[in-house]
């Protein structure tokens, strides 16, 4: 099972060894590092603001079973 | 769920103006460059604390008028978040000024005097630390009823002074800030171009809801730290 494992290992650094070699530039799709990568920033503030809006809704979420205690 | 719709229309507002708001195409003005984009956010903290600040008032004269503890309470709660996005829109315009009005050439500091001897900044803060003693007189007091009719009163008072700190004085006096001609951000002949206008009205609809929802919840929690306290 080891020997198999390192194998399969060894055979896929094999075969990825020449594709770091070459292959200079390789267009994707790559939107997160196109336009200067503003979407880099898109996605950091909207997680900002998703946890923000979570903490909210938790707040809420509890306030209400409170309320529904009384 | 029936109530909660304005919530949602909320995060959906704040999403959108994040991401258009980056993205969307904008005029190409010299000094301004990508800077314009503050516009969907400082411009929208005033937007939204004056319309905090009018729901307060609104309150204080109700309360005024039937002498019912709810109203005052939410003119105390809604001035306060107002405060809130009032110190949020100083403090981004700061940063804001900081990067355009300031000369490069000479050190931040320097240029600090001539930055903060502007009106419109002097009314802003004169607003705030008006909406300040608001807080301070309420807490003063111990008497809950006096309290509410003094600090309701005084409320108005806070609400008619901002006119002339942050609407009229700084528009007589010649001023580095925007707007100083018209009507800013809502003329719809000569200001802001189109291409952004549908983003900044759906975003200071979407921050409103924000502090209306944030001060929901404070208003929430204090009615039941008030039951608690009478039971």
């Amino acid at each position: 099972m080891k020997k198999l494992a390192l194998f399969i290992i060894a055979i896929l650094t094999l075969n990825t060894q020449p594709l770091f070699s070459q292959a200079p530039k390789t267009e994707m799709a790559e939107l997160m590092r196109s336009d200067g990568r503003i979407y880099v920033v898109i996605a950091v503030i909207l997680a900002i603001l998703t946890g923000l809006i979570l903490y909210l809704i938790r707040l809420d979420r509890r306030i209400a079973k409170m309320e529904n205690e009384k | 769920m029936k109530k909660h719709w304005w919530k949602i229309l909320s995060i959906c507002l704040l999403a959108y103006t994040f991401i258009a708001g980056l993205l969307g195409p904008v005029p190409r003005l010299p000094l301004l460059q990508e800077t314009i984009r503050n516009l969907y956010f400082h411009v929208c903290m005033w937007f939204s604390m004056m319309i905090l600040f009018t729901v307060s008032v609104v309150y204080a004269i109700r309360y005024l008028r039937t002498l019912l503890p709810k109203y005052d309470r939410a003119s105390r709660l809604y001035a306060g978040t107002g405060i809130l996005f009032g110190l949020l829109g100083y403090s981004t315009g700061a940063i804001w000024a900081s990067y355009t009005w300031a000369d490069p050439n000479i050190p931040l500091l320097d240029s600090f005097s001539t930055i903060a001897r502007d009106p419109k900044l002097i009314g802003a803060a004169v607003a705030l630390l008006v909406y300040a003693a608001y807080m301070v007189l309420r807490d003063s007091i111990n008497d809950i009823d006096k309290r509410a009719r003094i600090s309701a009163v005084y409320n108005v008072f806070a609400f008619v002074l901002l006119f002339p700190a942050i609407w009229i004085l700084p528009r007589i006096l010649p001023s580095l800030h925007p707007g100083n001609e018209g009507n800013p951000a809502l003329d719809v002949k000569n200001d802001i171009s189109s291409s952004m206008r549908i983003v900044f009205y759906p975003a200071v609809l979407g921050w409103t809801l924000l502090g209306v929802w944030i001060t929901q919840l404070k208003i929430r929690l204090k009615k039941l730290e008030d039951k608690q306290f009478e039971s």
